[in-house]
């Protein structure tokens, strides 16, 4: 019996993601044990921080996964135009001075509206982030990917002089800002971090997986990172649209979760308020082969392998930052086995597209 | 020393490793390679300088820098060239892998909140007779030896690329693989040297910074200056004594930043930390159009 073309491809969609996990946290167990380290009460702990207990899921995975939904889900959408977007990291903390500082001010307005015009001053403040690498590529031809990695080092010295500066505590004692007033602050689920976040990040992976399916531009957007020559000739679009738009998005996307991780989660800005949710983010929308509803999964997955090398630093020693190593693993046995990854990008780094 | 040499003493040292890491990636991008992973490589060469130097003394440091770097850029090269992925993806999660790597064996070899380290420096060596040359005399020759490496690979980069039969058909994988191919080049492994060569210079870079310009390691310490380098091999039109000249540019705008630091004292530092990088940008825009890229750059 001839099997379904359909079935078929969703088998070999699960397979690559699974065999990239497998072999990531194979590494992480060698790396363990070559370091001295007894792997098992690592993954053990490894385990407790990401599904233990309820709390650990509904304080440390699932707030973590939030950003990491965002930034991936941007990603994705950059990714398929052929947009190399490597700056969520800087775009994140460009939406978490927005939301900071706009949510300083409105400590009097109520909460049904400061909220969303937090959250907005975030998505605002990404996107023109990121307008920046893309008039820098459409006018000057300047590769997305060395411009946006720049601005994320321009956006932590922003940082830092941020809440040195203008943004710093009143008592200035430390480097962070005053806590968000309460109007400003993300509904949170009682008893826990988890806050409504969550559900702002899964109508968006819906929207993005809408667009995808059912519209033109979708279809065009896709057509322009396979080939913009062809989606040129042939499509009649003009590729280099498609490819600044998606820039902005992804950035406007980044720019949304610096401001929900502010407004839900820590309620101040400080440096190093993300350990990286921006080059974690590559990884999550690559491992679910930029596929929106595919990102929710692996954004929770990875939120759960952050959250457990938390604990396994705190109960094990194991040093966080070995997580890594493992999502650099992952990202590389997908580029390397999914030829349609392989391909990503031709667009991207082609000179006949600039 | 009069202000104005202590600064070009600064912007040459300053200079050094993204010289070294310019040259290498200037090498990989003539075969067609772009290797954001040199950020990666150089940070590994920092760590590998900051271990070495620890256990034998700073020469042993600057071997195992280099040696760190060609693993990093062995991973890079197997990886991009051998299988052909993508190579932007690939560059990124090579730093990223370099990251975590460095991150951790920082944190196993010198605990986890460590005081600052000291480490055994390359001294100054300054040349006889040239170092007495006004102004400029003590900023290109009273520098530390890995500096006089590197004007040599600037030369032997040269005469690499542009006088040998091995750099024309380097030159001809980057500009037209499939031509190239044909004419009998072994694009792929010609490729995967220049990767290579690009990694130990990068790791080389890492050992410049680590030991003849801070004098400790530091987590993420290049703090983007493996980028930086290929913006610099932009902007040399990737032509290597043209890639020093701007890498000595970029040095310069580094070394400002002190001069600038120690002298406006109300604005705030964290601007002239933007400096370099946001040059870096208004650079690459402007130097649009006047230098092209290897054709097949990037095309895996």
């Amino acid at each position: 019996m001839p099997q379904d073309p359909q079935l078929r491809s969703h088998g070999h969609a699960l397979r690559t993601p699974l065999l990239a996990l497998g072999i990531g946290l194979a590494v992480l167990v060698l790396g363990l044990a070559t370091a001295g380290y007894p792997p098992l009460p690592a993954l053990a702990a490894l385990w407790r921080g990401a599904l233990g207990s309820p709390d650990a899921i509904l304080s440390a995975l699932l707030p973590r996964a939030i950003p990491l939904i965002l930034i991936g889900l941007g990603i994705g959408l950059a990714f398929r135009a052929g947009a190399f977007n490597i700056g969520a990291e800087g775009q994140f903390y460009a939406g978490a001075i927005a939301a900071t500082w706009v949510g300083l001010a409105l400590g009097t307005w109520p909460r049904l509206v400061a909220v969303p015009t937090v959250l907005l001053a975030g998505f605002a403040a990404g996107l023109a982030w990121a307008a920046v690498p893309a008039l820098l590529r459409v006018r000057f031809g300047v590769l997305e990917v060395i411009s946006t990695l720049l601005l994320n080092f321009v956006a932590e010295a922003l940082v830092s002089w941020m809440v040195l500066g203008p943004l710093q505590e009143s008592k200035h004692t430390y480097p962070q800002s005053d806590p968000l007033p309460w109007a400003a602050r993300l509904p949170q689920f009682p008893g826990s971090r988890l806050h409504l976040g969550l559900l702002v990040a899964l109508c968006l992976a819906l929207a993005l997986w809408l667009f995808g399916r059912r519209t033109l531009a979708g279809f065009q957007l896709r057509a322009v990172g396979l080939s913009p020559a062809a989606a040129r000739v042939m499509g009649g679009v003009r590729p280099e649209r498609f490819f600044a738009a998606a820039l902005l998005v992804s950035g406007a996307f980044a720019g949304l979760a610096g401001a929900s991780e502010v407004s839900g989660t820590t309620f101040a800005l400080f440096q190093n308020l993300s350990p990286g949710f921006g080059f974690t983010g590559i990884a999550v929308a690559l491992l679910a082969r930029l596929h929106p509803l595919g990102i929710v999964a692996t954004g929770l997955l990875f939120a759960g392998l952050e959250a457990g090398a938390g604990a396994m630093q705190r109960d094990a020693g194991v040093p966080a930052v070995a997580v890594y190593v493992v999502e650099a693993v992952v990202i590389l046995t997908i580029v390397l086995a999914d030829p349609a990854a392989r391909r990503a990008g031709a667009a991207a780094t082609d000179p006949a597209s600039r | 020393m009069d202000l104005l040499e202590t600064f070009l003493t600064a912007a040459v040292r300053v200079a050094t490793p993204l010289l070294l890491a310019a040259l290498g990636e200037t090498i990989a991008e003539r075969a067609g390679v772009i290797n954001l992973g040199i950020e990666g490589a150089m940070l590994a060469g920092a760590l590998g300088a900051a271990l070495g130097a620890t256990a034998g003394g700073p020469l042993l440091g600057v071997a195992a820098a280099t040696a760190a770097g060609l693993c990093i850029s062995l991973l890079f090269a197997v990886v991009a060239v051998r299988f052909r992925a993508n190579q932007i993806i690939t560059g990124t999660a090579v730093t990223l892998a370099a990251v975590g790597l460095t991150g951790a064996i920082y944190r196993d070899a010198y605990g986890a909140e460590g005081v600052g380290l000291s480490l055994p420096t390359l001294g100054i060596l300054p040349v006889p007779g040239l170092s007495r040359i006004p102004v400029l005399g003590e900023a290109l020759f009273a520098q530390s030896a890995l500096t006089y490496a590197a004007y040599l690979l600037v030369a032997c980069c040269w005469w690499l690329l542009y006088r040998t039969s091995w750099g024309l058909g380097l030159r001809a994988a980057g500009e037209a693989a499939e031509h190239a191919r044909a004419s009998g080049v072994a694009v792929a492994r010609v490729r995967m040297i220049a990767v290579l060569i690009g990694g130990a210079l990068a790791g080389l870079a890492g050992a410049s910074l680590v030991l003849a310009q801070v004098g400790t390691f530091a987590e993420k310490m290049t703090a983007g200056r493996g980028f930086i380098a290929i913006a610099i091999v932009v902007l040399g039109g990737w032509h290597p004594v043209r890639v020093a000249l701007a890498a000595l540019f970029f040095g310069a705008a580094m070394a400002l930043q002190f001069l600038f630091q120690s002298f406006l004292l109300g604005v705030p530092y964290q601007l002239f930390l933007m400096l370099p990088y946001l040059l870096t940008l208004l650079v690459l825009a402007g130097a649009w159009g006047r230098t092209r890229a290897p054709g097949d750059l990037g095309r895996s």
